[in-house]
């Protein structure tokens, strides 16, 4: 029986290699500022509770495809950013996103090397080490367990890594096509 | 380490190096955070600049409300309308015998040399965005320093209290709803009068109504409104209706669930009310127990 249909439509090959424009410092700021943006948009309660952080999706991906263009200081400061938003305990994000980079930064390597559907998993995997530290957080500080809906932020994140990576891709491709001759 | 470079190529400090520190300067900052609540100028200051990202944020939302308030059908406004004209109606004929009731109670407080009740402050104010720390119960409302909100202050919708301001910003302020986890309301019961705290859950939107003797004359449908012992609630809203009563003589207290009467979950408008600051000093302690005077005891 072929069952093939069922795949969703996410190439199990790696991700094109392709030939980007150099990325510029004010892009890379652009695309952080937005994923505060986007994760600051009031919503309804039920989009809340399952949106995921793009914040540390997008710094996943500038760690992973352009490593040594994001240092650990803009995180952390984008970390504290989210805490005063949220109103979580203060250094709550901002240690998160520091054990998100520590991971990004030592897998790098490790994630280029698999395709698209693998790299979800890493991804996925990263989301959800990042959000225990502010479960274990939480949780010293006297906090209640939120129920297992928490963790859903993650495998969402994860699920749209393939879209992050082709949307923040869009500014950077040559605009004329390199295999034109 | 796989990732530390040769030496010849000067790459600043090791990887681990740089997550040991910047893991360390947040851990110092969630300790001074979480125990000694040191960092409220510098929470304040990220929050100004983070403030003009907070209203961009919730800008798409207060757009789709506009554009379906100019899209409702003429039939509903007008039943609308007529709803609000009742009700205005029946409200103008309460607040005639409130307003006689007023004087007579201000004149029989004074006859009885008690002290008068104070009117109040109210600040208007639009829930910008629910909760978002999902270890919490909080809204953040577009009222703040700037328009003289002060930490502490009530927060309560036209059915009864929301909750209390717990963080001001200059343009913002975060308010701690009643079903918060470590909130807790003084109430008195309106049928028997008796006296008691409840405390939210935080998981689900209820109430409970904790250090009950299993014999409390307590019963389900039972009013409870706010004490104002604390200073902070002002006296006589309504807080929650009890829904269930389970006593057990196995334990020394009974099991009170309560609704909370205010749209907490639902609410977009609500009135902040200023507290009561010429409040009489606290007696001077004596006993380990009187040094507590927000745990009203029985």
């Amino acid at each position: 029986m072929n069952l093939g249909w069922l795949r969703p439509p996410i190439s199990t090959r790696e991700p094109p290699q392709e030939i980007l424009r150099p990325v510029r410092a004010p892009y890379i700021a652009l695309t952080l500022l937005s994923a505060l943006v986007l994760n600051l948009l009031a919503l309804p309660d039920v989009i809340t509770q399952i949106k995921p952080d793009l914040i540390a999706l997008t710094l996943i991906y500038w760690v992973v495809y352009h490593p040594r263009r994001v240092g650990f200081l803009p995180a952390w400061l984008l970390g504290l950013t989210m805490d005063v938003a949220d109103g979580s305990l203060f250094g709550q994000h901002a240690l998160a996103y520091a054990v998100l980079m520590y991971l990004a930064i030592l897998f790098h390597r490790r994630i280029l090397m698999f395709g698209m559907r693998q790299q979800i998993v890493h991804v996925a995997a990263i989301l959800l080490l990042s959000q225990f530290i502010m479960l274990a957080v939480r949780m010293l500080a006297g906090a209640d367990f939120p129920g297992p809906l928490f963790f859903v932020p993650s495998f969402v994140g994860a699920a749209l890594w393939p879209l992050l990576f082709n949307v923040i891709r869009i500014p950077l491709r040559p605009r004329t096509d390199p295999d034109a001759v | 380490m796989e990732y530390s470079p040769p030496p010849f190529f000067k790459r600043g400090p090791s990887l681990l190096t740089r997550f040991t520190f910047f893991s360390m300067v947040s851990a110092v900052l969630l300790i001074s955070d979480a125990r000694l609540n040191y960092l409220h100028l510098f929470r304040q200051g990220i929050a100004t600049v983070v403030y003009p990202v907070q209203r961009l944020g919730s800008l798409p939302s207060e757009l789709a409300g506009r554009v379906g308030d100019f899209f409702v059908t003429q039939a509903r406004l007008q039943r609308e309308n007529d709803q609000l004209r009742h009700q205005e109606l029946r409200n103008s004929a309460a607040l005639q015998v409130l307003k006689s009731l007023e004087s007579e109670n201000h004149h029989l407080r004074e006859l009885l040399a008690m002290r008068g009740r104070i009117a109040r402050e109210f600040i208007p104010a639009e829930i910008l965005y629910g909760h978002r720390d999902p270890f919490t119960r909080r809204v953040v409302v577009d009222r703040g320093t700037q328009h003289g909100v002060r930490a502490g202050w009530a927060v309560v919708d036209e059915n009864g209290i929301v909750g209390q301001v717990t963080r001001v910003f200059p343009w913002l302020s975060e308010v701690t709803l009643i079903t918060d986890k470590e909130q807790a309301v003084p109430i008195q019961a309106v049928r028997s009068g008796l006296r008691g705290v409840t405390f939210g859950i935080g998981y689900d939107g209820t109430l409970e109504l904790r250090f009950m003797p299993v014999n409390a004359d307590i019963q389900n449908g039972d009013l409870l409104v706010t004490s104002g012992i604390d200073g902070t609630y002002p006296a006589g809203l309504p807080v929650a209706v009890v829904s269930n009563v389970e006593r057990n003589a196995a334990y020394a207290f009974a099991r009170i669930t309560c609704t909370p009467s205010a749209g907490v979950n639902s609410a977009n408008q609500v009135l902040i009310v200023a507290a009561n600051e010429e409040r009489p000093e606290n007696p001077a302690s004596e006993s380990p127990t009187a040094s507590k005077p927000r745990k009203a005891k029985r």
